[in-house]
């Protein structure tokens, strides 16, 4: 398709949510009817096929359509629930040497001529298959975790996007968008948690969603379904939420409310909880 | 978490350390990345002018690169001369 769009869902700081928001948004944007892709970029690492429930069935991967020892349509698994879904998964048994930025740049343009949506999950840090995964991005996703290491991590990989992408090195700018996970409002009425406002400060860039500390993320992501095609839940929403703007179809971005009920009693579960 | 944490608590919000601590943090970053000695655009302007006093080339074929590798920087300057027919 001839206006395909890469998108990276990046962080720098592992354990933030990338492939869990690489599945939710990909499933989304596929349950919406936009022919989606979604690529597992952490070579020696792959996780995209558990979360998204299809792992038994992977038979070929990246490496072996790099390697041309597979065709692109073998490697790609078709997801049984979204007919315009499909997965490419990462090698587990290689390392990232194995990207090679030709390899990529032919798989991607294979892919930019079947679907309207790659997303690809860029393992943590920012060595060769974190640069690999954003090299050919024209928009990325960062996702941001309300806590120090991770908001630095987050303006470091804004940095490498900024000079180590391929729109960079033409002058050009990846179009950047934020996506905080793991945000728990209570906690910020409390200021024991950085607000939104204080992270979008820092890192100045657009926001575009704010997914709560949720339980149905873990569930989801045990029983192998994207958090988007799971049971209703608060995670759920946001993360459609998030798509809608994605896709220009909102403009607001919504803030997950704090807790309803008898605040006293809710601070001394938490007060438990947080001695054990 | 004793009750002289909680009172203490009340006192001194830590989401406004946490973001004190972040803005010095990557201001301190930001201007590690952007790291570029002010001379760069000179050296690469001469170098243009020496090189095309002795051959016909592109401005645009000299490209100079300065990399930080921790203790030390490599300065990269990379030249691609035209065909040796055009040299002479």
């Amino acid at each position: 398709m001839n206006n395909a769009k890469v998108i990276v869902v990046t962080s720098g700081k592992g354990g933030v949510g990338k492939t869990t928001s690489t599945a939710a948004i990909g499933a989304e944007l596929a349950r919406r009817g936009h022919k989606t892709v979604v690529v597992d970029f952490d070579v020696g690492l792959r996780n995209l096929d558990l979360v998204m429930g299809c792992e038994r069935r992977v038979i070929y991967d990246f490496i072996n359509v790099v390697n041309d020892e597979a065709t692109l349509s073998q490697a790609l698994i078709k997801d049984k629930r979204e007919p315009n879904l499909y997965i490419l998964p990462a090698s587990q048994t290689r390392n990232k040497d194995a990207l090679t930025q030709e390899g990529v740049e032919r798989i991607i343009d294979a892919l930019k001529a079947e679907f309207k949506f790659i997303i690809c999950d860029s393992p943590a840090g920012i060595e060769r298959g974190a640069l690999m995964a954003l090299y050919f991005a024209e928009e990325a996703i960062i996702v941001t975790n309300p806590e120090v290491s991770s908001v630095r991590d987050s303006d470091r990989i804004i940095g490498v996007l900024n000079s180590e992408s391929k729109l960079a090195k033409e002058g050009k700018e990846v179009k950047k968008h934020l996506l905080i996970t793991r945000y728990s409002p209570d906690r910020v009425k409390r200021g024991e948690m950085l607000s939104i406002d204080d992270i979008q400060e820092i890192l100045a860039t657009e926001l575009l969603g704010i997914i709560p500390e949720s339980q149905a993320v873990l569930s989801a992501s045990n029983q192998g379904v994207p958090v988007t095609l799971n049971d209703e839940s608060d995670a759920r929403v946001s993360y459609r939420n998030a798509v809608s703007k994605l896709l220009g179809e909102a403009s607001d971005v919504q803030i997950p409310g704090t807790s309803k009920g008898w605040g006293f009693l809710k601070n001394i579960r938490l007060f438990k909880g947080e001695t054990v | 978490m004793s009750i002289f944490d909680l009172i203490r608590f009340k006192n001194k919000n830590s989401a406004t350390t946490a973001k004190e601590r972040l803005q010095i943090v990557v201001s301190h970053q930001r201007s590690e990345q952007n790291q570029q000695p002010d001379f760069l655009p000179h050296l690469h302007k001469e170098l243009v002018e020496v090189v095309s006093k002795y051959t016909d080339i592109d401005k645009e074929q000299i490209q100079v690169e300065l990399q930080n590798e921790g203790d030390f920087s490599v300065l990269e300057l990379n030249i691609t001369l035209p065909s040796t027919a055009d040299l002479t």
